[in-house]
């Protein structure tokens, strides 16, 4: 980890989607472990996961579009010693099926791993119905659940296994069509503990997810600035890794927090109660507000919901005074 | 799975009526002393945990996380009373727990809950959620080619909820013939009768049209309910749905047939009446066995 250098290199294109890393992770895993069942409703052609199905139909479940059993067969499956993953997108694979969620998996100790596809404004085209902005957010209120948002497929790779064998149900936001790449594969990254891409003193950016992307834009436009900004990438929203949250607080005064998510209950929330608890600082949350989804490309509604490097960098600005 | 059970004796006949009363004595006991809780729907189901428990499941209260057990998962979770009291009859905790139903740190709370209590399968209690859980368990002992099998009670009120539907045509459609359940059919819901809140009738035909085998019985009969377990064991294809007719309240009088048994308060005098009924059955079950 280099933290001394000023400006990060900028965020580059993948050749594959994350969803085909995804694919070639659980089949990996599969073949050396025969307890992994993946179930879906419907969607299986859109996360990847058809492969899986070819090369072990009988630890592949298609429940048809009925979110609300597969979550409840995934808890029945867990009970019995095996280690289903259920997918949907992040709207179907949370809200749809809360109250499954709530008591068949989290409440029963059932340790299911969700996936949910599509996160935030990624779900583009498919508009407000799939966009959810509070999958997380609801998740977060539920005791013990985990949740996870590998920012890219080199990321998704050092915390696959983690999550899959994690002894708590865990809620993953897949990026299944993106190609970020914002990691070079030296990192070592765990979950429950912030990545510290950068080191700074006059301010700390937080970001998780798609927003790591322009968050390293903003970070290079800030230090363009003669800002000396710490970067740090927050892929584990629950458990909250306060200790390095209150550090940051401590060391640079002020915090931005960038989440493709409400700003409620989300990434920026969470921040917002470990400093106030523990070291009160100015926090500035960029994400959605008060908004549903709507249809559009990534870059177009990043920019209508005001959430993009720039407007990272305007906030921060502001908040530095400035 | 295609070993058929041999006939129940007319000495299991006797000793499953006695357990099945014994049940509801316990379960009266335990409700009787907090003075309040589920009476209704608990007491309606004895009998069939009495075939299940005393008869058909591979168990081994020593040993409750025992792999190859068979599995029960009772959907209908505020029935959990009842299931309290056959796995303290079976020792699978110390008798005296059933004294601490529903009070502080207690290991027996109102709904089923599998982390609390030795012998309790599934958590369940939020209506409609324990059915899909239990087609989970079935397909999870079909891939790992367990020959167990998974039983699972509702409610005819929980079958109101759209997840029984869903999880009846998993069930089928994944020919889950390691799957047996029962609806304890007592006709009555919190509100009133079932045909007027929502009427489910027919509900054998909706369970035929699931491509379910189903079948009927008389669900205070041990006979007929075990008969219906061993016919559902003989399935190739299909799960298996034995509507038990059952009546809410059974063997009590201040709660049999009342709607308003769902969740009762219990008086002191009729607690004492109603137990020296049940313990007076008991005698004469054991009476008419020695005869």
């Amino acid at each position: 980890m280099n933290n001394t250098k000023k400006q990060l290199p900028l965020p580059t294109q993948d050749d594959k989607e994350i969803r085909d890393i995804y694919g070639e992770l659980l089949l990996n895993l599969a073949e050396q472990d025969d307890r992994i069942v993946v179930l879906n409703a419907d969607l299986a052609r859109s996360d990847s996961t058809l492969k899986f199905k070819e090369k072990f139909p009988e630890r592949f479940i298609d429940v048809g579009v009925a979110e609300a059993n597969m979550m409840g067969i995934a808890a029945g499956l867990a009970n019995m010693g095996l280690i289903p993953i259920a997918h949907s997108f992040t709207p179907f694979a949370t809200r749809r099926a809360y109250d499954q969620i709530t008591i068949s998996i989290a409440y029963a100790g059932l340790p299911v791993k969700i996936m949910g596809t599509d996160p935030g404004v990624t779900a583009e085209l498919n508009g407000g119905t799939h966009m959810s902005f509070e999958d997380a957010g609801i998740m977060r209120n539920l005791p013990n659940m985990v949740i996870v948002e590998p920012a890219d497929a080199i990321q998704l790779k050092a915390l696959f296994k983690q999550i899959i064998y994690h002894e708590q149900p865990v809620y993953t936001r897949l990026y299944r069509r993106r190609r970020d790449k914002f990691f070079s594969g030296d990192e070592k990254f765990e979950i429950g503990k912030i990545y510290t891409m950068k080191d700074g003193k006059d301010i700390t950016i937080i970001a998780s997810g798609l927003m790591v992307g322009q968050a390293i834009i903003a970070t290079n436009m800030l230090e363009d600035d003669g800002i000396s900004v710490r970067l740090l990438n927050m892929h584990t929203l629950k458990p909250v890794d306060e200790e390095t949250i209150i550090k940051a607080a401590k060391e640079t005064g002020k915090i931005v927090v960038a989440e493709n998510h409400s700003i409620l209950n989300g990434w920026g929330s969470a921040v917002c109660e470990v400093v106030a608890e523990h070291y009160p600082v100015p926090v500035v949350r960029i994400g959605v507000r008060n908004h549903f989804g709507e249809v559009g490309l990534t870059d177009f509604l990043l920019e209508k919901y005001k959430m993009t490097a720039k407007d990272i960098h305007s906030e921060a600005i502001k908040l530095l005074g400035k | 799975m295609t070993s058929k059970l041999p006939d129940l004796t007319p000495e299991e006949i006797t000793f499953l009526k006695k357990k099945a009363t014994q049940i509801r004595l316990i379960t009266l006991e335990m409700i009787g002393h907090l003075g309040v809780g589920h009476v209704g729907g608990s007491l309606s189901i004895a009998e069939a945990l009495a075939v299940l428990y005393y008869k058909v499941m591979r168990i081994d209260p020593k040993n409750p996380k025992w792999d190859e057990r068979d599995r029960f998962v009772l959907s209908k979770g505020h029935a959990g009373p009842a299931l309290y009291a056959v796995l303290a009859d079976l020792g699978y905790f110390p008798y005296e727990w059933i004294y601490t139903l529903n009070r502080p740190n207690t290991n027996l709370p109102s709904h089923c809950d599998r982390l609390k209590t030795p012998g309790v399968d599934m958590t369940a209690g939020s209506l409609g959620q324990g059915l899909s859980a239990a087609v989970g368990m079935a397909l999870g002992a079909r891939i790992r080619k367990m020959s167990i099998r998974i039983f699972a009670l509702i409610g005819d009120g929980e079958s109101q909820e759209g997840q029984i539907w869903e999880a009846a045509m998993f069930a089928s459609h994944n020919k889950l013939n390691n799957l047996i359940a029962f609806t304890d059919y007592n006709k009555m819901q919190i509100d009133g009768y079932i045909h007027e809140v929502n009427n489910l009738e027919p509900l054998a035909d909706k369970w035929r049209a699931f491509n379910w085998h189903v079948i009927e019985v008389d669900g205070h009969d041990v006979q007929q309910i075990y008969n219906a377990i061993c016919e559902g064991m003989l399935q190739d294809e299909k799960p298996t749905m034995i509507i038990l007719h059952t009546i809410k309240g059974k063997g009590v009088f201040f709660a049999e047939g009342k709607v308003t048994s769902h969740n009762m308060p219990i008086k002191e005098e009729e607690l004492k009446i109603a137990i020296d009924t049940l313990r007076k059955e008991i005698e004469e079950i054991e009476g008419a066995d020695v005869q």
